[in-house]
């Protein structure tokens, strides 16, 4: 959404064609000396990385390479058809899969839940709670992950001590394989919610409130206001909830290296920790594979979410 | 007047709001106070929340025992190196990008925008492989070059500029004032807004981020609060948890300062843009 009204809004300040003359000149040399100190970063540090990553995903290119990175050999797609036949990258496409597929739900349910209570007009201390939800957000992961660790802990975890108060025996939540990658779910839900309630208040704020008004009068109920007012009219800012946390959720990997170390018996192993644990393996040509792969993914991801819900924004 | 079921209502919203406050919170209150315990009383059964013993011992440690005074510095003179440029060099593209007519304007924008799409680990390895060859690994160059100029911080500094209005722009030039200048001058006190959100989200990713000092960051001089932490918490030489605790403090006090005095700029950027 955000990006093709960018594009639309760059697009109708489009340079007239003009005759090249001394004054084009002077104005190319002008943009582009603004332009430069950043796009000379961007193109070492970013551009060249995404091209290489690609040249290197079809060489055996490896950590002993490291100092003469052109004498190494083209293996075509070799790497590509290794990492389908990867029993470990097949697991943590899975696990990955899995994390998306519950987490982004859960995600913007829980932020959807949150920016509509603080919006309903029935609330004080509107702020106290908008900063407190926001608060994991800006927290490092490794200090979160102390914590966390701390509070999963099978004897001495706050959880299960709350659990046994009500007469339940909370599991091992980190170290037991059916538990471990559920954990990690509801712990990104808790981490990330709140940056995505921050945007959905920001678009339940722009709702007119005579709409509310008027389905007030029309005897709607407030579920009922919920589904047919304020959803509808969310549906650009959800769309765009949908895919940003889609995004990042596909390339999660700080959370199991901290929490889990991507165990028990790779419970907790995502695309991106393979990525990285191939990487310290020193196979480079091998990691920057799978990192085209999530590439593309998230491409695959992103469009067929605005399939999914922009669609019906052209009835 | 309230109807009942208002007030039911609003009954009902309060006590959602605050179990959820006290889950979100509650984690960051118990880290707090735990880190003033002694070290058996930490790992009690059952836990405790009020510390029966208030102790600075694991501060102490951390300063004394660990390098954490050497971690803070190197953390801060990241965050602000890489703050510094991202200002820099983001408004510099974004004052071209949406007010300056030149080739390959669009063309530059569209490779910018879409670099946002790009993920971390595409760009990991063969970083790591640059910077190596370089000569900058385990060096705060090497820390720092690779997040000098994001594409978030164009994108942000553009839509900005956007709605500056280009009368000034013209009326600056009219009187013969140079294009710089009028940089200088004009267009950059006008983006005080947009440079104070640019520069609380560009300092807080900086000061959390995590993985690629943990690669590049080789010797105990040269780690930032994070991979220390991390490297204490799940490496080799594990400490024991009370210092944990005061560490994890340590990282995130200062950015919940930041957050706390500026959350106004802060919630209104990440409203504006969407993205952190």
């Amino acid at each position: 959404m955000a990006v093709q009204e960018v594009v639309r809004a760059g697009a109708h300040r489009a340079p007239a064609a003009a005759r090249p003359g001394p004054r084009t000149w002077r104005r190319a040399l002008t943009g582009w000396s603004f332009a430069a100190p950043f796009t000379a970063l961007f193109l070492v540090f970013a551009l060249l990385p995404v091209v290489a990553s690609l040249l290197m995903s079809v060489t055996d290119m490896r950590s002993t390479d490291l100092r003469h990175p052109f004498a190494v050999t083209f293996v075509g797609l070799d790497n590509y058809t290794r990492l389908f036949a990867d029993a470990l990258f097949r697991r943590a496409a899975v696990n990955t899969a899995i994390f998306v597929v519950v987490g982004v739900p859960l995600t913007i349910v829980a932020a959807l839940a949150a920016a509509n209570a603080l919006n309903s007009g029935l609330i004080r201390l509107r702020g106290l709670f908008r900063v407190g939800f926001y608060l994991p957000v800006v927290t490092s992961i490794v200090a979160i992950a102390v914590v966390w660790r701390f509070l999963l802990d099978p004897d001495a975890g706050l959880v299960n001590n709350l659990l046994a108060q009500v007469g339940l025996h909370g599991p091992a939540w980190l170290q037991d394989p059916h538990t471990s990658l559920g954990s990690i779910v509801v712990m990104a839900t808790w981490r990330n919610f709140g940056s995505l309630m921050v945007i959905f208040l920001a678009a339940l704020q722009g709702i007119p409130v005579d709409l509310y008004e008027a389905a007030t009068l029309d005897g709607a109920g407030r579920w009922q206001q919920f589904r047919r007012v304020t959803l509808p009219l969310m549906r650009p800012a959800l769309l765009f909830g949908a895919v940003i946390t889609g995004i990042g959720y596909l390339q999660l990997f700080e959370e199991p290296l901290v929490m889990t170390q991507g165990g028990p018996l790779s419970s907790t192993l995502s695309v991106s920790y393979h990525i990285y644990n191939q990487f310290g393996f020193g196979n480079y040509g091998y990691a920057s594979a799978a990192a085209y792969v999530l590439f593309i993914a998230i491409v695959a991801l992103s469009a067929l979410q605005f399939r999914l819900l922009g669609a019906r924004d052209a009835d | 007047m309230l109807t009942r079921r208002d007030l039911l209502a609003r009954f009902f919203l309060y006590f959602v709001l605050f179990a959820g406050l006290a889950v979100v919170v509650g984690p960051f209150l118990w880290m707090l106070l735990s880190s003033f315990k002694p070290e058996s009383e930490i790992r009690s059964v059952p836990p405790s929340w009020w510390p029966s013993h208030w102790t600075m011992a694991h501060y102490h440690d951390l300063f004394s025992r660990l390098d954490f005074p050497r971690y803070f510095l190197n953390s801060a003179i990241v965050a602000v190196l890489v703050t510094a440029g991202n200002l820099l060099f983001c408004s510099l593209l974004g004052y071209a990008l949406a007010k300056l007519n030149f080739p390959g304007r669009k063309a530059l924008f569209l490779i910018v925008l879409g670099m946002l799409m790009v993920p971390g680990m595409v760009l990991f390895v063969p970083q790591f492989v640059l910077v190596s060859n370089l000569g900058l690994a385990n060096s705060y160059a090497g820390l720092v070059l690779p997040f000098l100029a994001g594409p978030f911080g164009v994108f942000l500094m553009r839509q900005f500029l956007l709605s500056l209005p280009d009368d000034l722009i013209e009326a600056a030039r009219v009187d013969g004032a140079g294009e710089w200048r009028i940089f200088w001058r004009i267009v950059l006190p006008l983006c005080r807004p947009a440079l104070a959100t640019l520069g609380i989200l560009t300092f807080l990713a900086s000061w959390n981020n995590f993985l690629w000092p943990l690669v590049v960051a080789t010797t105990d001089d040269k780690y930032t609060l994070p991979v220390a932490l991390a490297l204490y918490s799940i490496g080799q030489n594990r400490i024991y948890f009370g210092l944990l605790l005061a560490g994890a403090v340590v990282v995130v006090l200062p950015v919940l300062i930041v957050f706390l005095v500026l959350q106004r700029q802060f919630l209104r950027g990440i409203a504006t843009t969407g993205l952190k």
